[in-house]
């Protein structure tokens, strides 16, 4: 099948410094793809590639070529801010409006146009929260203010309102690690429930998580992709020795 | 023996222990091998405080009796005041200074007692504020209490009418003015309205495009330019409403056909309004920088534009910042003087047509105080009233400003 | 959960109807966009309207006109019983001597009311000018000299261009007569246009032609002396209690909170306590540098006390236990170690709340410091007026002449804030620390 994504020999620069060094990669539909590797490595600033969120860094520059769904993003015919509602993000830290739980999921249908009147916007909002399994804690406090909600519902709530946006693609940067184990489960099962309908690439440091949740990885390394395959292989044969480091806890 | 010279003798006096001890310390043999005797210019340190505290004491009580003597030129009072305290202080700053030479020795911990001294000096330093704060205040009450004795402060809060100017004779018709000073507040309040409609959009719209659009460089150049206007003495604001600004607002009316005077409220207002601008861009420029980058990331990461993100998360988010931010450039304007004195007008008119010419609470504070001094009329009280009034206004817009913005740093920190 | 799995939602790129939203909403942006750089066009534009105004009616007080004459030092006139007393020369009749020479120069002048007109070309000050002269020179005494005098404003505002010949004469102050004189005159080169050193090195006058700012200069700087030495040791002084000293308690707090409200009190209502506490209370000499600078210091504390305290705090703990792990007590670590490396931050600072106070009008009004003062002030309690008030002296005086008198006493004061806060830049620059 022909991948959603497909990164061809990207490099990234910070102002001088190079932080990511000609990266391949391919992204298959409906499946979930995790980035792993020690700190500092370029996950996030990979995954900020795929939606260039890198455009609001000043002095960020991006080269070589990202195909989402055929088209290069990077063309200057692509409007980045179309490309951000197709593709999603989601972030470390839960990170809600300080505006009511409403607000939060009706924001990027408002912003798109979405919702043709108040009615269609009502079903959105909260279809969102349903797919993101957050309708029945909150349904009747929809209009509390999104910060008042617990980390892990917040981090759902964040979910929801990507899922708002109506994304082919969400990207998720170590969307548990400020997360208790039970919320982490929750939004764990979340992710694999949303695989059905959406591509979702996801950084983690839990080599658990990545293991449990991902079909295929991806193992960064000094700005580099070192290998990637199928989740069990990577985790149970690894081919490069950095790697196998790595998941065995010997670095990283 | 007046005041300057004996404190100049003092001092030297001072210096000489200084000087005296610090040698006596250095010379001693037995200081030698001592570890924990300090070092020499401690000791010059030690005597210097015993040569300054007596006299000092001494001096406040001199201030405290020849203020509460005043009126009493000559006689005893008056001997007391020229001769007894000089001699008294003079005595007294030596008695100090040789006790404590005497006093050096390997085992005097001077170090303790300097530093001792050293936070008193401190502490007082930092309550000399509190004290300024206290003196504004009894100094504008005290006055104003003597200023209702004579005027009812009904009259002062509720009348409409304004002319401060006593008839000539007391037992005149009329004599003892009117004051009313409602027509003061709307004039201010008028001046301070135009000031924000040209201030607020201008300032918080160039605090966004510095936050939000502007690059490095951009804001590098830009940013100091705009402060300049922040630096510009008022007076020369003054002088650009009157002679610059006034006379082209009033240009401009003539050309359209509108009665605009020269000394127009449009014209202090707006000039006044070109002061405050750096105020309320830089301050929103902190606040707006202080709106936490993962607020601005999700919007983004949603698809949003720069406007959008600014419009619907950063804006509401840093809006108690910005209001805060807005009453402290109110009470700024309302505490403005020099533009108004120099741009508006002194005449109390009670309207809400910017293109007339109104008058300001600071318009009469300068025009009451400047030129005659007859310090009990109800006149001269009038300022301290208005002042008062002022003071009090412009510290609660700045306390309300203040909690609201360190509420909002807080929730952000 | 069912509606997941049989939900397609692949939205794909832009269509047309997409599009129409998509360009919508750039052109917002853009509008938003260019709404910010007009605010901080226009903002920038009234600096520039404002600079450009005052230096365009400014400039001109830098120059000064002056009328050449053959002046006749008659000794019957100067000195007639010939003793050469600098007593003698000083009460002499320079006035008579300028006079002569404009009868000579314009023989056929008769009627009184145009030989007042005539004599009005020539500044009263110019008896001065003379006068110095003959006292640096007394040989001049029985010769004929060309002798440069200065100009009345009239005839100074006339050249400068600032009274047209084409208004109706009764509204012009300069009359047709007084044109043919001085058109006279010019034709014979006897006038000439000068750089106006007294501008710069004189006191205040009625006359503008012979006004200068060197009294508010030299008030202006004992007034900032005084603020100086007064609040720049307290400032410091309380900082350091604040922030190296002070207890967590209450009293912290009111003082805390008593400062900040403090930096925004109004001017005006420091100058209503300088006029109740230091002339009524303490009744020091009204109009005197002394008041108004003990004035201006309690109002520049705050601004001290505040940038004071941000830069001792910008010193790391690390230098502080350094000190304290070496046996000096905490005082010594203050002092010795704190206080020098935040020096440069607390002199930024100190240097911009003075500049503030140069600037300031409003309290220097309230405690009379407003007189017409002409002689330059010799000490701290010499009547005194300062650079600002000067200009708001002269901004309020119906000559037509002061208007450039007074936008050039501006562009002065100006430049001494421009040279405080680069001084304040160049200060924070070269100390400017990365902790
Ligand atoms: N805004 C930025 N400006 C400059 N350098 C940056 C910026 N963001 C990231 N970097 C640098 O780029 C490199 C890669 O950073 P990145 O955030 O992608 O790492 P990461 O793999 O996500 O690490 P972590 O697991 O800690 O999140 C790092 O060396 C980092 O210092
Ligand atoms: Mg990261």
């Amino acid at each position: 099948m022909e991948p959603i994504i497909s990164a061809k020999n990207v490099s990234v620069y910070y102002g001088k410094k190079q932080a990511l060094k000609g990266v391949n990669l391919d992204i298959p539909e409906n499946q979930i793809t995790a980035l792993i590797g020690p700190s500092g490595c370029g996950k996030s600033t990979f995954l900020r590639c795929l939606n260039r969120m890198n455009d609001t860094i000043e002095g960020c520059r991006v080269e070589g070529d990202i195909i989402v769904d055929g088209k290069d993003i990077y063309d200057p015919q692509i409007d980045e801010v179309y490309l951000r509602a197709r593709v999603g993000m989601v972030f470390q830290k839960p990170n809600p409006f300080p505006k009511s739980i409403y607000d939060n999921v009706a924001y990027a249908p408002r912003i798109h146009g979405l919702a043709r009147n108040k009615d269609e916007l009502d079903n959105m909002v909260l279809a969102s929260l349903e797919k993101a399994g957050l309708l029945a804690e909150v349904q009747d406090r929809l209009h509390e203010i999104g910060t008042s909600l617990s980390g892990g519902q917040q981090q759902r709530l964040c979910i929801a309102r990507a899922l708002a946006a109506q994304p082919d693609i969400i990207l998720m940067d170590e969307p548990c690690s400020a997360l208790d184990p039970i919320a982490t489960a929750k939004v764990e099962e979340l992710i694999e429930e949303l695989r059905a309908s959406y591509t979702i690439i996801i950084v983690t440091h839990s080599m658990q998580q990545a293991a449990r949740i991902s079909q295929q990885t991806a193992f960064f390394h000094l700005g580099e992709i070192v290998e990637v395959g199928k989740t069990e292989q990577v985790f149970t044969s690894p081919q490069d020795s950095r790697t196998q480091g790595y998941i065995t806890g010997r670095f990283g | 023996m007046s005041f300057l010279p004996l404190i100049i003798s003092l001092l030297a006096m001072c210096a000489a222990g200084y000087w005296y001890g610090s040698k006596k310390a250095l010379s001693s043999h037995s200081f030698a091998g001592q570890q924990n005797a300090g070092r020499p210019h401690l000791y010059g340190l030690y005597v210097v405080i015993w040569g300054v505290i007596p006299p000092a004491i001494l001096l406040i009580l001199w201030g405290v009796f020849s203020y509460s003597s005043i009126d009493v030129s000559g006689g005893i009072a008056g001997k007391i005041d020229k001769v007894v305290f000089p001699s008294l202080i003079t005595v007294a700053a030596i008695l100090g200074l040789t006790l404590a030479v005497r006093q050096i020795s390997p085992n005097l911990r001077a170090r303790k007692t300097v530093e001792a001294a050293v936070y008193c000096v401190l502490i007082l330093a930092s309550t000399l504020s509190v004290f300024t704060t206290i003196g504004i205040v009894l100094s504008l009450l005290i006055e104003t209490i003597q200023f209702f004795e004579k005027v009812p402060y009904q009259e002062f809060f509720f009348s409409l009418n304004w002319s401060p100017q006593m008839a000539l004779r007391e037992d005149q018709v009329g004599s003892s003015g009117a004051f009313g000073a409602i027509p003061l507040f709307t004039g201010t309040l008028l001046i301070t309205l135009i000031a924000m409609i040209v201030a607020v959009p201008l300032g918080l719209m160039s605090g966004i495009y510095m936050t939000e659009y502007a690059s490095k460089n951009f804001r590098a150049t830009v940013k100091p330019i705009l402060e300049i206007l922040a630096g510009i003495p008022t007076v020369v604001y003054g002088f650009f409403a009157a002679l610059t600004v006034g006379v082209f607002f009033r240009d401009v009316g003539t050309f359209i056909g509108l009665d605009v005077v020269s000394e127009s409220a449009l014209a202090a207002g707006v000039v006044m309004g070109m002061m405050i601008i750096p105020f309320i861009s830089s301050l929103s420029d902190d606040i707006i920088m202080a709106v936490p980058q993962s607020l601005r990331d999700a919007s983004y990461g949603l698809g949003a534009t720069k406007s959008e993100t600014v419009i619907n998360v950063i804006i509401p988010a840093a809006l108690p910042g910005i209001v805060g931010a807005i009453l402290l450039a109110v009470s700024r304007a309302i505490g403005e003087t020099m533009i108004v004195v120099m741009a508006a007008g002194f005449a109390a008119n009670l309207t809400a047509n910017p293109l007339e010419s109104v008058t300001t609470v600071t318009v009469q504070i300068v025009g009451l105080l400047v030129g005659d001094q007859e310090f009990d009329s109800a006149k001269t009280l009038a300022a301290f009233a208005l002042a008062l009034t002022l003071f009090a206004i412009t510290l609660c817009l700045n306390v309300i400003a203040l909690l609201v913005v360190r509420k909002y740093r807080e929730k952000y920190d | 959960m069912t509606d997941i799995q049989n939900q397609t939602n692949k939205a794909g790129w832009p269509t047309n109807g997409a599009n129409k939203i998509l360009a919508k909403r750039h052109r917002t942006e853009r509008n938003f966009r260019r709404l910010g750089l007009t605010a901080i066009l226009i903002a920038m534009a009234l600096l520039a309207t404002l600079l450009v105004s005052i230096v365009g009616k400014g400039y001109s007080a830098f120059i000064q006109t002056t009328i050449t004459l053959d002046i006749n030092f008659e000794q019957e006139i100067l000195d007639p019983k010939d003793t050469r007393s600098p007593e003698t020369l000083k009460a002499a009749s320079y006035g008579s001597v300028i006079r002569n020479a404009l009868r000579t120069e314009f023989p056929e002048v008769k009627s009184r009311i145009e030989l007042r007109r005539l004599f009005g070309l020539i500044s009263k000050g110019a008896v001065q000018e003379l006068r110095n002269a003959v006292l640096a020179n007394p040989k001049l005494i029985g010769t004929t000299r060309a002798f440069e005098l200065t100009a009345s404003d009239d005839v100074d505002m006339f050249i400068k261009g600032y009274i047209s010949r084409d208004v109706v004469e009764q509204d012009r102050r300069i009359k047709n007569n007084e044109i043919v004189w001085i058109d006279r005159l010019q034709n014979q080169n006897a006038i000439q246009t000068r750089f106006n050193t007294r501008f710069f090195t004189g006191g205040d006058s009625r006359e503008p032609e012979v006004a200068g700012i060197l009294g508010a200069m030299v008030g202006s700087l004992y007034t900032l002396f005084i603020t100086f030495i007064i609040s720049f040791p307290i400032g410091v002084m309380s900082a350091i209690y604040l922030e190296e000293f002070a207890p967590k308690n209450k009293l912290t707090d009111v003082i805390e909170v008593n400062i900040n409200n403090l930096a925004a009190v109004p001017s005006i209502v420091f100058g209503l306590l300088g006029v109740a506490l230091f002339l009524n209370v303490a009744h020091l000499p009204r109009s005197a540098p002394l008041v108004g600078g003990l004035t201006l210091a309690l109002m520049t504390l705050p601004t001290i006390i505040i940038a004071a305290r941000a830069s001792i705090r910008a010193v790391p703990g690390s230098i502080r236990n350094a000190a304290l792990g070496l046996g000096a007590s905490k005082q010594q670590a203050v002092f010795h170690h704190v206080l020098p490396l935040s020096l440069p931050g607390i002199l930024t600072g100190t240097i911009i709340g003075l500049s503030q106070a140069l600037g300031e009008t409003a309290p220097l009004l309230m405690i009379g410091m407003v007189a017409f003062i002409v002689d330059i002030p010799g000490g701290v309690t010499d009547p005194a007026t300062v650079l600002p008030v000067q200009i708001f002296l002269w901004a309020d005086s119906p000559e037509r002449a002061f208007v450039e008198k007074t936008s050039g006493a501006i562009m002065v004061l100006l430049s001494f804030l421009v040279f405080m806060n680069a001084a304040a830049v160049l200060l924070r620059k070269k100390f400017e620390q990365r902790w």
